[in-house]
């Protein structure tokens, strides 16, 4: 036992006992700190006070010293539990410091450019919930053509991440961006049918917009339907296309539409943190968003989704409850 | 002086008497009172251990000297069902732990040695040790 806590903690007794100032219960105060900085477990500190009592009142009677042996007893299972608790910190650490790591490494991995387009122009935006993303976005392209994947593991965190590596293998051994979108949501679903639990769901979007036509042709794995802006008419309408999610079963028909897009026209592609998203009067409706993106639809196709995140973020009260993506191809 | 003594563990009360033994004994080399509770505590939590999971076994301590150190050497033995995943046992929060800072981890730590040699189907025996300083 440290003797020089001892004479501290006597010193501190000893005037307390005498005089009961506040002045003397702040240096006990002050003292607990050095204590708890030199691990010193609350059996130990009892023992302490014991000792000095011994010292500064030796007339107590018997019973009082064994009230204190008791007590010890009674501490040894806090100063374990203490010292567990102060592992369990320090592993929680190594735990937050591995998960910065790995999102890193994810960041790293999903990496993806967004393309520069003659008549196009693309914004996007992926802010995940935790420190993984389960979104998924990914561009290929060539000088005419365009193609886009968006796509959501149900579910968050480092199993969704893990599924999401699975995906970006799927779209690297594709030929371009012009295979047809119905050909990319049959390769990925064959991948994941035979790569992933029962448990996992996966929703996909694909779309390609040849610069050469204006067409955006597209498919859908399940996927939030994007929505489409007419510019002429002022309007928004729903992008269908019927399609189970991915993994289900290995083999799917999925419908291929396409739509031809004018100048101004935009589609937006998004996730379910966007249409999901909660104020506390409930789910924000899908009016509202169109709302908020109708007012920015004269700015850069970046700066509109920018600004939809932050609005929805406002109206969310900054708790960002699902992976949020947003993607945007406007014609120019 | 009675340097090697066991109690055998069959109910719960054998518990208190293996304690007993114990705090006896960790008076005898000169412990304090801080290190013969902790000592006491951890052969209760190794008699414990046997008394749940083994059914019976035996609790042993014997007095040791390190060098000219002395000190107290509890052993924990048992014919029960053995230890799946030491690794576990000896995690911290594993199952009856949980935060309460007991288990194998515990006594680990209020011991300065600690040893553990388990087969599965054969037993277990847990030698921890503390020197007085």
């Amino acid at each position: 036992m440290p003797q020089e806590f001892k004479r501290q903690y006597r010193e501190i007794l000893e005037q307390y006992t005498q005089r009961q100032t506040e002045h003397n219960l702040y240096e006990g105060q002050n003292f607990s700190r050095q204590l708890i900085q030199k691990n010193i477990s609350p059996e130990e500190v009892i023992s302490i006070h014991k000792a000095s009592l011994e010292e500064l009142m030796p007339e107590l009677p018997n019973n009082v010293w064994h009230s204190f042996d008791l007590l010890i007893e009674v501490m040894i299972r806090y100063g374990l539990a203490l010292k567990e608790h102060q592992t369990l910190i320090k592993k929680q650490e190594n735990f937050r410091m591995e998960m910065e790591l790995a999102s890193n490494v994810q960041q790293t991995l999903l990496k993806t450019k967004v393309p520069e387009m003659n008549s196009l122009d693309i914004g996007m935006i992926s802010v995940p919930a935790k420190e993984m993303n389960g979104d998924y976005t990914h561009f290929l392209n060539d000088d005419t053509t365009v193609g886009i994947a968006v796509a959501d593991v149900i579910g968050k965190g480092i199993p969704a991440a893990l599924c999401m590596s699975m995906i970006k293998y799927g779209m690297d051994s594709l030929n371009g961006a012009e295979t047809e979108p119905i050909v990319v949501l049959d390769v990925i679903n064959r991948i994941v049918e035979k790569s992933v639990s029962d448990s996992m769901f996966i929703s996909m979007f694909y779309g390609t917009y040849d610069t050469s036509t204006s067409v955006f042709t597209y498919a859908s794995a399940g996927h939030e339907p994007p929505l489409f802006y007419c510019a002429k008419s002022n309007s928004f309408s729903e992008l269908q296309a019927k399609g189970l999610l991915l993994g289900v079963i290995p083999n799917v028909k999925y419908e291929q539409h396409s739509i031809s897009l004018g100048k101004d026209d935009f589609v937006v592609m998004m996730t379910d943190g966007v249409t999901e998203c909660r104020s506390k009067e409930g789910f924000i409706d899908q009016k509202t968003v169109m709302d908020i993106i109708e007012s920015v639809r004269d700015q850069s196709a970046q700066d509109m989704v920018e600004y939809v995140f932050h609005k929805l973020e406002e109206l969310q009260e900054f708790e960002q409850r699902d992976d949020f993506t947003l993607v945007i191809f406007k014609k120019k | 002086m009675n340097l090697r003594s066991s109690v055998d563990i069959i109910t719960e009360w054998d518990i208190v008497a293996a304690r007993q033994l114990g705090r006896n004994e960790a008076k005898d080399v000169g412990f304090g009172t801080v290190d013969q509770a902790r000592i006491t505590t951890a052969i209760s939590e190794l008699a414990r251990n046997i008394y749940l999971y083994a059914g019976k076994g035996k609790i042993e301590i014997r007095q040791i000297t390190d060098g000219n150190l002395k000190g107290l050497l509890v052993i924990a033995s048992d014919k029960g069902p053995g230890i799946a995943d030491v690794r576990k046992v000896m995690e911290d929060g594993y199952t009856t732990s949980g935060g309460l800072g007991a288990g194998l981890p515990g006594v680990k730590r209020l011991m300065d040695d600690f040893k553990i040699e388990t087969v599965l189907g054969e037993g277990t025996t847990i030698s921890a040790s503390k020197l007085l300083r």
